[in-house]
């Protein structure tokens, strides 16, 4: 009973395919978190002219490993005031909000035996409005952690913080709209097979500064981190967090940073199609090809944070209102119209 | 169709496990040394006199105001780039009516003077 159940609620995958996929996409996030982390820091000493962490391990390759440890070993500390329930909430909330967001990013199949088998967790055909909506559950964790903290500096970077991602996913959805519009399909295996002639970029440039520009204000990087504005703020909403509880939004934030590229990949830089559509590029397979797309796009992230500064609080909302969110409608008008004309 | 969101059910249990093993385990693995100065919060060495719970800006509610008003918009928009294709002219006119309205609907804002802070 349960059985069949189970077998009209899911199709063709057995309960433990299903878990152990999970748990693999789970262990693939957190281990991309931690070397990020290392990258991030390697990535910043080179351009300030250091060696960045280079102790642990060969190349401080075992650095995040002992990030790790030692994040699980502190003291679980927090003001005494604190609402607990949605202390616990928070960080809770930060780490699988991101994480579930990538259960839709496909990864491709691979068949064995007979044996059709996904990467991806599952596939759905509007999986871009669902990542959507999941990643903006996202909100929530930053409100929620700076509130129940009862800590006025916590307070102030959780409301900016939300007032900051609420204002920027607007602009983020209208940008993305331009390539659904040229794909005409939310279904993202869709919108990468559309690109097979030309990428989107080519034909989107503008729906892709305007992306990537929000993606910056959505992961919280700068020159928009002004929800964790450490020279006024300390650490904003993570400022009472220590210990596992840190770790979560920490993780959360890069989580969100690969997610963040990896739609950027997936609409405009043709997600797992090869640079060149002939021998020998194609010869690499597809997985390889999105992987360093994705990696292209976290480097440059990693390289504006030490290029330009933070903007001011008022210039961040008015540039997103006011500057990203009028040009996104006009990308969607304008690239509607040449669309609904060709057609 | 339905039984394409099912296995995120499966991958909801997995990651909040993940969440909230996380915290329990460094709940059990970290050391407990509580003392009444590590228990208030931060406030830059200066002993907090009151409660961080207080009144705080109104753009703050103005900007989640104005945010539902236009989310809700782009979600129309949404399903409406999948069939630009079919609905031709007719399709961008009323596009155009409609991103027209919005755009009336920021400039008001603007001008209105909820965009501004300081």
């Amino acid at each position: 009973m349960i059985a069949s159940f189970w077998t009209a609620l899911v199709g063709g995958d057995f309960w433990w395919v299903l878990v152990l996929k999970s748990a693999f996409l789970v262990l693939f996030l957190a281990t991309a978190f931690a070397y990020l982390t290392l990258a991030e820091r390697k990535v910043s000493a080179r351009i300030q002219l250091r060696y960045g962490p280079n102790r642990v391990g060969p190349f401080g390759l075992l650095q995040p490993a002992a990030d790790g440890i030692k994040l699980f070993f502190k003291e679980n500390a927090g003001p005494s005031n604190r609402d607990r329930i949605l202390f616990f909430v928070g960080p809770s909330l930060a780490g699988a909000a991101a994480m579930l967001a990538y259960a839709f990013i496909p990864l491709g199949t691979n068949s064995w035996f007979g044996y059709q088998f996904h990467w991806d967790i599952t596939h759905a055909n509007v999986g871009l409005l669902v990542i959507l909506g999941v990643t903006s559950l996202g909100v929530y964790s930053l409100f929620l952690g700076g509130w129940s903290a009862n800590s006025k500096y916590s307070l102030l970077g959780g409301l900016r913080s939300s007032a900051q991602l609420i204002s920027y996913e607007m602009a983020v959805a209208f940008a993305l709209i331009g390539a659904v519009i040229l794909a005409g399909s939310l279904d993202l295996e869709q919108i990468v097979g559309s690109q097979q002639h030309l990428w989107f970029i080519v034909l989107q440039p503008l729906a892709f500064i305007l992306y990537f520009i929000g993606a910056f204000a959505e992961t919280n990087r700068l020159p928009f981190d002004l929800p964790e504005a450490e020279t006024e703020l300390v650490g904003g909403y993570h400022t009472e967090y220590s210990s596992m509880r840190f770790g979560l939004y920490f993780l959360g934030e890069y989580v969100n940073m690969v997610t963040v590229c990896s739609i950027a990949t997936a609409l405009f830089l043709g997600g797992w199609l090869p640079l060149l559509p002939f021998h020998p590029f194609d010869w690499i397979p597809g997985p390889f090809w999105f992987l360093g797309k994705v990696i292209a796009l976290l480097f440059i992230m990693m390289w504006v944070r030490w290029t330009l500064p933070r903007l001011r609080y008022d210039r961040l909302m008015n540039f997103g209102w006011k500057v990203l969110l009028p040009l996104g409608l006009l990308n969607i008008v304008i690239t509607g119209a040449i669309v609904a004309v060709r057609a | 169709m339905l039984s394409d969101y099912a296995p995120i059910l499966v991958f909801l249990v997995v990651v909040l496990g993940f969440a909230v093993g996380a915290q329990v385990a460094s709940n059990a693995l970290g050391p407990r040394r509580p003392s009444a100065a590590k228990e208030l919060p931060y406030e830059s060495g200066i002993v907090p006199r009151e409660s961080a719970r207080r009144r705080f800006s109104v753009s703050f509610y103005v900007t989640a105001m104005l945010f539902i008003i236009f989310d809700v918009e782009s979600i129309f928009l949404f399903p409406w780039a999948t069939i630009v294709r079919q609905l031709k002219i007719f399709g961008i006119v009323e596009i155009a009516i409609f991103i027209g309205t919005l755009l009336v609907g920021l400039l008001y804002v603007w001008r209105k003077g909820a965009l501004r802070w300081d």
